[in-house]
């Protein structure tokens, strides 16, 4: 699939309808989303055939996009149910079978969760912490890395980045910037009055192969 | 689904509906030694699976394509259930558990 057809289809996906600010809802572009999802796919070999997870899945445009690259299955997690009811639809028009949806909050997970490395990948685009919620991108890359034992994507400010550099570190994982991105988040939140602020955004890859027989990050922050 | 597919739960199953989904035997081979006894799956894993055409489907019906609409997954060690709605198994804890 070439990297123009990908973002005709997710350009199709439905968005959030009365998007929460407080969840930091917004989606991720179609441009955007086709990008990751591309790069991971040619370059890392990280989707085809593999068992994907999306973190905070909103509507799900990075879940669609990697059952459309061919994912084995992908499991979307959310904490909203109006989210995941769109999400479903979009499941339902897009014909993604092996796309499956689970209500959960990220900063609660149970202490027995049983995800511990059972996903290869783990795509996301995390809340960035910036509404009442400071620290919440760490604990999504945190949880991601439990979970997944080849890697993890991620989108984080880059203004954070030395700081996300000395956690990889502190967890013991390999990161690295594929692409600084803007994000036009005004245009996001429709009802906002504030003229355009762009936010310069990393495009990370994390590869947790080196934690898949050890214990992986601890719950400490 | 995704009890299952972690293999820590047994389902109260109501509503169930059965979709195709393509035959993945590389795929399945290798969720085998992830998924824990469940409801549904083969009791024992046999020796040799990867190549045995007919478990592996087994395994794809039971893992794809059965998906639970309305029910609830339970955890068999606390006994804690967490109900299936419109498919999406709600995991969210109650306060008291937080
Ligand atoms: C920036 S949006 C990204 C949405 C979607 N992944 C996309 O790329 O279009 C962040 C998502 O995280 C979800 N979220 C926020 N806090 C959460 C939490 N504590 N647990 C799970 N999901 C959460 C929001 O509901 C929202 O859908």
């Amino acid at each position: 699939m070439r990297l123009k057809e990908l973002e005709g289809y997710l350009q199709q996906v439905d968005g959030f309808e009365n998007p929460k600010v407080d969840l930091e809802q917004y989606p991720t572009t179609p441009h955007i989303a086709a990008h990751m999802l591309y790069t991971m796919d040619t370059s890392f070999g990280d989707i085809e055939g593999k068992l994907v997870g999306d973190l905070g899945c909103g509507c799900g445009v990075l879940s669609i996009g990697s059952c459309i690259l061919g994912s084995a299955m992908t499991i979307g997690f959310d904490i909203d149910s109006d989210a995941l009811e769109i999400a479903s639809r979009n499941c339902v028009e897009f014909e993604s079978d092996n796309f499956e949806l689970v209500q959960c909050d990220v900063q609660h997970i149970l202490p027995c969760h049983k995800w511990k490395k059972k996903f290869d990948t783990i795509v996301m685009n995390p809340p960035f912490g910036t509404k009442n919620n400071k620290g919440i991108d760490l604990e999504f890359l945190q949880l991601a890395i439990a979970m997944a034992n080849t890697s993890v994507y991620s989108l984080h400010k880059t203004a954070t980045r030395e700081h996300i550099k000395k956690k990889a570190i502190e967890w013991g994982v390999k990161l690295d910037v594929l692409a600084e991105l803007r994000f036009d988040l005004a245009a996001s939140y429709k009802f906002h009055k504030r003229k355009t602020v762009d936010i310069a955004v990393d495009f990370i890859r994390i590869d947790c192969s080196a934690t898949s027989s050890a214990h992986g990050p601890s719950n400490s922050h | 689904m995704d009890l299952k597919l972690v293999g820590s739960g047994e389902e109260e199953v109501s509503n169930v509906v059965v979709n195709e989904v393509d035959f993945n035997p590389e795929f399945i081979s290798r969720m085998i030694p992830k998924v824990g006894r469940s409801e549904g799956l083969p009791a024992e894993v046999i020796p040799d699976y990867e190549n045995d055409e007919e478990f592996l489907k087994k395994v794809h019906h039971v893992l794809l394509e059965v998906q639970v609409e309305e029910g609830s997954l339970v955890c068999p060690e606390t006994g804690r259930k967490f109900p299936i709605k419109n498919g999406i198994p709600n995991m969210l804890l109650n306060e008291d558990e937080v």
